[in-house]
């Protein structure tokens, strides 16, 4: 049998042998290591988000405990309170809690049965913020000594500077993360670089003696893992997409994990770039990786 | 020069081949014939003397300069070298690609030279589908497709016929008749008294004169 050759039609065939066994595990690990770090992304976004939203509440509220004192009522002292802290300048509303939501915050504590109606207890009262310019808890607490009553104002800072600092961990722990998995993927393509070379030496040899610089045969390696590395990112990238988009649908009526996660469709296109991201290492550490190797060849 | 901490393969050696010259290069089994190509096609760096080619000391070229330097030597191995994952036609291509020519610039010369060493009807064969015979006249095609400056070859037609021999013998001739320095390896002792061409011989490591041979004038 006779195969038609055609040399007008003839083009150069890639001058590295095409993948075999050892190139599908690394392109599993490559997929794995780009599903992860897309997840991780996610993750981190939707963490950074919750605990914006927590400080967001945080700081637009606070909370006034007034104590009665002298022949004042407890809810003669809370309208008093009231009054002082509504005057603030960047306070957008006071409300004072009833008998009936104050007994219910101090039921975990004395039961169902509330506290005697003469017991002179202190009286919470609520404060909204202005969003824009929010009053300080000096402000209010200057306020309210002006008014010579006897109150606490918790203007919550030391939950949110508590919940900066979640928030901040998070998205160093994120970071981090990514760069684990980039580091991860520049030593593995190193490895996989010094492999390729070293299992394609007659290859190499074969075109350093017609002449090839250091330059073309790394190009070669740079070329076929950078090519390598993006589809398999992408495959997994895809594959932290599918998985980032499951987990908010599931959790869309679970209010409590999507207060904890609140993942927004804007999240999941954080892996998108990891292909190109991933390409651009896995093209720069082949080169370096080549030429350093091939600098030992006569 | 030497491997190691081994006895010295070559030693005492000093030759001069002008350029477009022809050479045969004899020797038994171990005497350093191909040692002596690779000195002169940059494989190996020798342990000792000194070594120019076009007039550059291979000593001081730089690891830079050492493609371009490649580029215009011609080789044909005895072990051909040839890639076994491109077809014949791939192959045989390797150094126009090499020297960044585009395909419509050497198409044509790649099929014209193919034909001429009898692989015309081959071209799409991959290398180990390929007998002896046919791999050793696709690393010659491959070697002289770029009309290099010096030709070296180990063992050309070792494996052969007759006919075939005297085919690339007159390649090599023409080759050398358009300026290239060709110097060949060979035990073909026929082949070389056919050619009446100038022999270097060697015997453990060291020029000798031929036996059966006038001493040649390079050396």
């Amino acid at each position: 049998m006779s195969l038609a050759f055609d040399p007008e039609r003839w083009w150069p065939a890639p001058l590295l042998p095409r993948r075999d066994g050892r190139g599908l595990a690394l392109l599993f690990v490559i997929a794995a290591l780009s599903f992860l770090a897309g997840l991780a992304a996610v993750g981190a976004l939707a963490g950074e988000r919750a605990a914006a939203g927590w400080r967001s509440e945080l700081t637009g509220s606070a909370t006034v405990i007034v104590r009665p004192q002298g022949s004042d009522t407890p809810d003669e002292a809370a309208a008093r309170a009231e009054e002082a802290v509504a005057g603030v300048k960047g306070v957008a509303q006071a409300l004072p809690l009833d008998n009936a939501k104050t007994a219910a915050l101090l039921a975990p504590w004395i039961g169902p049965g509330g506290l005697p109606a003469d017991l002179p207890t202190p009286r919470l009262i609520a404060v909204e913020l202005d969003p824009k310019a929010p009053a300080t808890g000096d402000a209010l607490r200057q306020a309210l000594k002006d008014e010579g009553l006897d109150a606490d104002v918790d203007d919550h800072s030391r939950w949110a500077a508590q919940i900066m600092r979640a928030g901040a961990a998070v998205a160093a722990i994120g970071a981090g993360f990514f760069a684990l998995i980039l580091s991860t993927l520049g030593a593995v393509i190193a490895f996989a670089t010094r492999e390729g070379l070293a299992a394609r030496r007659e290859v190499v040899e074969a075109l350093h003696l017609a002449g090839a610089t250091d330059g073309f045969i790394a190009r070669l390696f740079q070329a076929r893992f950078a090519r390598s590395v993006a589809q398999a990112a992408l495959v997994g990238a895809v594959l932290a997409i599918g998985a980032a988009a499951a987990v908010k649908l599931s959790s869309a009526g679970d209010e409590q994990l999507t207060a904890l996660l609140p993942i927004a469709w804007s999240d999941l296109a954080a892996p998108a770039p990891f292909p190109v991201l991933g390409a651009l290492v896995a093209a720069v550490t082949a080169r370096l990786t080549a030429m350093a190797a091939l600098a030992g060849k006569p | 020069m030497r491997y190691g901490r081994e006895a010295e393969v070559l030693k005492d050696i000093s030759f001069e081949l002008p350029r477009g010259s022809f050479h045969f290069l004899t020797g038994a089994s171990g005497s350093g014939k191909s040692t002596l190509l690779k000195l002169i096609y940059l494989a190996e760096q020798a342990s000792r003397g000194r070594i120019e080619i076009f007039g550059q000391d291979l000593a001081l070229l730089k690891r830079a300069e050492r493609p371009m330097m490649r580029r215009r030597i011609g080789v044909v191995f005895q072990e051909f070298r040839l890639l076994d994952h491109l077809n014949v036609f791939d192959n045989a291509a390797l150094a126009p690609r090499i020297d960044g020519r585009k395909p419509a610039g050497y198409r044509s010369d790649v099929a014209d030279l193919l034909g001429w060493v009898g692989l015309g009807e081959r071209m799409h064969a991959m290398p180990p589908a390929l007998s002896g015979g046919e791999k050793q006249r696709l690393a010659i095609a491959r070697a002289v497709i770029n009309r290099p400056d010096i030709l070296l070859a180990d063992e050309p037609t070792g494996n052969v016929d007759e006919a075939m021999g005297l085919r690339i013998l007159r390649l090599f001739l023409e080759l050398n008749r358009v300026g290239a320095t060709v110097l060949i390896a060979s035990h073909d002792t026929d082949l070389v008294a056919r050619s009446g061409m100038p022999v270097l011989h060697l015997e453990a490591g060291r020029l000798a004169p031929a036996p059966g041979f006038a001493p040649d004038a390079a050396t």
